[in-house]
């Protein structure tokens, strides 16, 4: 590749058809994955994946937005909509990572939560903001990586983490490019010009401090190099670990709300 | 999404027609039933319509007198200014141009007053201005009145009324949803009363973060609430919504809130809430 990669081209890797999604991940870095089911409300919604593995031989917590892989698991994940069902199961296994004082680790890959009459008859903006409300209370380490597409308050729902990872050709946005371009420009086919104004790409997140560290990715799809950037994941999740399991319940918490505390980009009036 | 598409609500029930414009000074037209108002009777009336009870958006101002006793209010100054971080042309000047509409800096009101003697913090979301989306600045102001809120040990009044994150700040804006949401964290580990109301329109990143976490939710009657716009659902399900969808009635009937109250009677609401809280030993009406 000698062209220069714009935000727009990695806008398409981060949704390509054939981009690992969390299951992938969660294979790959963590040893006896059970999935755990239910918000204990009544629904199992399958766009975000809960369960317990081990990292290292320590139990953590995991909770991971799904797009589906076939055209079958994506009509059973929604496409990695989350349903309000979907956060409160996030909840639940919050607090009971809590409980057992296993860390969390959570994955984001979603267009955004699911705009449905269902989701807004069982409260989609109670539970995007109950689990982000949930995650900045919790007494043990958390740690969100972006893997493919962060889009909008559903992926932030498990976003509120003390580090953040993001994959190289990941994006994290408010919105589409495509819902961007027609807000402000009335025109959702500026779809590539919204991509490059909105700063959504890896680099541009670290710049404005809102992630913490980029995992660098290959260019070509393999399996040796999904392993090398597994191998990445892995170096990142163990300083991670490391330094934020030294922290005291009450350290974490300060330590997040510090980190979202910063997030505003003002300057002082000039007084007159 | 959601901004422009409340921006364009329809009102179904309106059957009468009248293309009549109506020279701004003593009448005002109703968008909803299209009826003429004596504007002497509909600010009697609050800013409600006389003949269909439909509930005018009112401004922040407006609002601070309707809650907060006279002359008791002390504003919150933070001097501060949007960087404009992903360096729009375009939203330089929609913000100039929102500044001159409305005469103020940004679309929220907020500070330290009383409410029938009760000492609290109040802010107040303005949708006249950029339809109350909540940026760097507006997202600041939420979390520095909810520590002041800490600091201070007073009950915590926020009244929203926005179409959500501000778009044109990019992710910065959407990190405000976190932001104040941390800060309502902190606020509930301290035993401290915070109570949401919700008016027309409620959407987005505001409902999805700090205005979905009080103790209590008020929300004024026939308010517009929800995550996702209205059209942007209609596009994705492909359907008409049924009648009174994403009202208050709409959210008292599905659980997500406590109380509808009429604008004439939330002030007196909001007061016995905050005396049936006394007695936890936090808020003291001295304080």
């Amino acid at each position: 590749m000698t062209k220069k990669i714009s935000s727009w081209d990695i806008v398409n890797i981060a949704r390509g058809p054939y981009r690992k999604t969390s299951l992938d991940y969660i294979d790959n870095l963590f040893e006896d994955f059970i999935e755990l089911h239910g918000d204990r409300l009544g629904y199992d919604d399958k766009a975000i994946v809960c369960g317990i593995g081990k990292y290292n031989g320590i139990p953590v917590t995991i909770i991971a937005e799904q797009k589906g892989r076939t055209t079958q698991e994506n009509i059973e994940r929604n496409f990695g909509m989350p349903n309000p069902e979907s956060y409160r199961k996030a909840i639940r296994l919050m607090r009971q990572a809590e409980k057992f004082n296993r860390p969390i680790i959570t994955f984001i890959d979603t267009k955004g939560a699911y705009p449905g009459l269902h989701a807004e008859e069982h409260g989609q903006g109670e539970a995007i903001a109950k689990s982000m409300l949930t995650l900045a209370n919790i007494k043990v380490p958390v740690i969100n990586i972006v893997i493919g597409e962060g889009s909008s308050g559903g992926a932030l729902a498990i976003g509120v983490a003390n580090k953040i990872l993001m994959l190289e050709y990941a994006i994290y946005s408010i919105i589409s490019p495509e819902g961007f371009a027609s807000i402000i420009w009335k025109d959702s086919s500026k779809k590539e010009k919204a991509a490059n104004k909105m700063k959504l790409t890896s680099k541009d997140l670290l710049n404005l401090n809102v992630i913490d560290t980029i995992i660098k990715e290959e260019k070509e799809d393999s399996d040796d190099n999904f392993m090398k950037v597994i191998a990445r994941i892995k170096k990142e999740l163990d300083l991670s670990l490391e330094e934020l399991m030294k922290l005291s319940p009450k350290e974490l918490c300060y330590h997040r709300y510090e980190k979202f505390r910063k997030i505003g980009t003002y300057k002082k009036e000039k007084v007159n | 999404m959601t901004i422009e598409s409340i921006k364009k609500r329809e009102y179904p029930s309106s059957n009468k027609k009248s293309n009549i414009d109506i020279p701004k000074g003593k009448w005002l037209k109703c968008p909803k039933c299209k009826e003429i108002i004596y504007r002497p009777t509909f600010v009697k009336s609050l800013n409600i319509c006389p003949y269909c009870n439909y509930y005018f958006r009112i401004t922040c101002k407006d609002r601070l007198k309707l809650i907060i006793d006279d002359g008791t209010f002390k504003e919150f100054k933070l001097n501060i200014e949007t960087t404009n971080p992903l360096e729009l042309s375009e939203y330089e000047a929609k913000l100039k141009k929102e500044k001159e509409k409305t005469g103020l800096d940004e679309a929220t009101l907020s500070g330290i007053g009383k409410i029938n003697d009760n000492k609290v913090v109040i802010a107040i979301i303005d949708s006249n201005f950029f339809m109350g989306s909540m940026g760097s600045v507006l997202g600041e102001y939420v979390t520095f009145s909810i520590e002041e809120s800490i600091k201070r040990k007073l009950p915590l009044i926020i009244i929203s009324a926005s179409g959500g994150a501000r778009m044109q700040e990019g992710i910065i804006s959407l990190m405000q949803m976190a932001k104040t949401t941390c800060a309502i964290a902190k606020h509930n580990e301290e035993g401290l009363l915070y109570i949401s109301v919700l008016t027309d329109p409620t959407y987005g990143g505001v409902t999805a973060s700090f205005a979905s976490l009080g103790d209590i939710i008020i929300a004024e009657p026939g308010a517009m609430i929800g995550f996702a716009g209205p059209n942007v659902i209609k596009q994705t399900i492909g359907e008409e919504l049924p009648p009174g969808f994403q009202t208050s009635e709409f959210q008292l009937k599905h659980g997500f809130i406590d109380l509808i109250v009429k604008r004439k009677e939330m002030k007196e609401t909001i007061t016995k809430l905050i005396e049936l809280h006394k007695g936890s030993g936090i808020i003291d009406k001295k304080n």
